[in-house]
């Protein structure tokens, strides 16, 4: 082997390979998120969704992204240009570079590093960045309007989140997402075990990603389109990609914690199916989940949606901890 | 009891779950879009769509210059100026109809004597400029001749309840 393909560079350029061969699948998932979206919704609601672009209308989503990219970039006078722009840019960035931690299958991650969760939780918590710094550089009471509430709708939820997590980290006694896996490939898949949680994870992660019935910072009934108002073409467009990704990834985290991640179904190991499928079969079904949650219910209310998060799911979370780690105590199940 | 089976319908989240399912039994229900430049929904006998001027069989315009339609015209977009015809037949020598200020309420087809104006089925006669819109005599006698065997159709449809 010569001496270059050891170097750092090689390095380097392994990295950026497995970099793009998990970036470039995403942003195809992405588009054709947009599609399944607009295809799930309208047959539910006796509709034929898009179906004049290419056959089924699957080439919709290019033209999308087509038609956003050849749109001019308006920046409001008042607006504050620099932060104005990184916002979208930083929502979108933080969307993939979570990917960085998530297992595909056994051993496929690019940084198999110990604090997976906790990494996965900053980078959604960074989040709300984007979302608040694009709702202040606008200069406009909508988008304002729009900032302030995601703030505090994904703090709020973050919290629950939180706690939801740690029940689950009890039973596997790691934060190394591949462990979390390893550990339901033993027992059972931790749906089982945690379904409240399970269901709580789901919801907030609704309200995490601002998806209906959680989509208040968008409300288009009284903000217009919130934080995004003032946005037009390649801004706006990362923006909706970074909304898209982010449901992809909490999608795949909940596979993951809940749902073993890139393990067969139970009695189906025979069949050999690449792990990686399994994953996304998996990231589907949350995702089709998504999708259906946002045909089925109308929008929270504002106080209801801090009711439901401070009240309900948090203490719920809060004593399902305590009980999952008395359990586990008294059981000598504890993982060491 | 009631709290109880209010308290386990709350937190088993059940009118949330049969919400769900109701969507979801819709998913498999027959969708009700019609795709609509290649497939169009029924339309009524009497639709009051594009007018168009008629003629006899043996291609003797119906029209005898009465002006009813022009006077009964609530948005006075008809406009109709006659002379008797060199063979002594009291003809138009023009008929206009602003299809801007058309209502299409179906008066003028209405007010005709001999079924010269009628309002047909065709709705798909929109134009790139304004001009195009100011219909003359010569375009609602082509309209006329267009759509001729569909117009007497709809007069025959029709008929039994007049």
């Amino acid at each position: 082997m010569a001496e270059w393909m050891t170097g750092p560079i090689w390095y380097v350029a392994i990295k950026i390979a497995e970099i793009l061969v998990i970036v470039v699948p995403m942003l195809l998932a992405v588009a054709y998120l947009t599609y399944a979206e607009r295809k799930v919704i309208a047959v539910m609601q006796l509709r034929k969704g898009p179906n004049v672009v290419g056959p089924f209308g699957l080439l919709q989503p290019l033209a999308d992204g087509a038609k956003l990219f050849l749109k001019e970039t308006v920046i409001p006078t008042d607006a504050s240009k620099a932060v104005f722009l990184i916002a979208p840019a930083l929502t979108f960035i933080l969307a993939l570079v979570a990917w960085a931690v998530v297992p595909f299958a056994d051993g496929w991650v690019v940084a198999d590093i110990n604090v997976g969760v906790l990494y996965l939780f900053a980078i959604s918590s960074l989040g709300v960045y984007g979302i608040i710094m694009a709702g202040w550089a606008s200069n406009s009471k909508y988008a304002f309007l729009g900032g302030l509430r995601s703030a505090a709708q994904m703090v709020s939820y973050e919290v629950s989140i939180g706690f939801v997590l740690i029940s689950v980290l009890l039973c596997v006694g790691s934060l190394n997402l591949s462990d979390i896996v390893h550990a339901q490939e033993k027992g059972v898949w931790f749906v089982l075990p945690h379904l409240p949680l399970f269901v709580i994870f789901f919801i907030s992660g609704l309200a995490e990603t601002n998806r209906s019935p959680f989509d208040l910072p968008e409300a288009e009934a009284e903000l217009v389109s919130g934080y995004n108002v003032e946005y037009s073409s390649m801004p706006f467009a990362l923006f909706f990609l970074g909304e898209y990704a982010n449901m992809i990834l909490m999608s795949g985290m909940i596979s993951i914690l809940f749902l073993g991640g890139w393990l067969p179904l139970p009695y189906l190991g025979w069949l050999h199916i690449p792990g990686v499928i399994w994953f996304a079969l998996k990231i589907a079904f949350i995702l089709f989940g998504f999708l259906w949650v946002r045909a089925t219910f109308p929008r929270y209310r504002y106080d209801q949606l801090m009711r439901l998060g401070w009240k309900i799911f948090l203490p719920f979370s809060l004593g399902w901890l305590v009980l999952t780690a008395s359990v586990l105590e008294f059981t000598g199940l504890l993982p060491k | 009891m009631s709290f109880l089976s209010r308290g386990a319908r709350d937190w088993f989240l059940l009118e949330l779950f049969s919400g769900m399912a109701l969507t979801f039994r819709y998913m498999f229900k027959p969708c009700v879009t019609i795709n609509y430049p290649y497939e169009k929904g029924p339309l009524s006998p009497r639709f009051r769509g594009e007018h168009a001027l008629r003629r006899y069989p043996n291609g003797e315009e119906r029209c005898i210059a009465c002006k009813l339609c022009e006077a009964i015209c609530p948005a006075q977009a008809i406009t109709i100026e006659a002379e008797p015809r060199d063979d002594g037949s009291r003809r138009t020598r023009r008929y206009d109809i602003d299809m801007t200020k058309c209502i299409y309420c179906g008066f003028c087809q209405e007010s005709c004597p001999v079924d010269a104006i009628v309002e047909g089925a065709n709705f798909e006669f929109a134009t790139e400029t304004r001009a195009e819109l100011m219909y003359d005599k010569a375009k609602l006698l082509a309209n006329g001749d267009r759509w001729e065997p569909e117009l007497a159709a709809r007069i025959a449809a029709d008929a039994p309840y007049r």
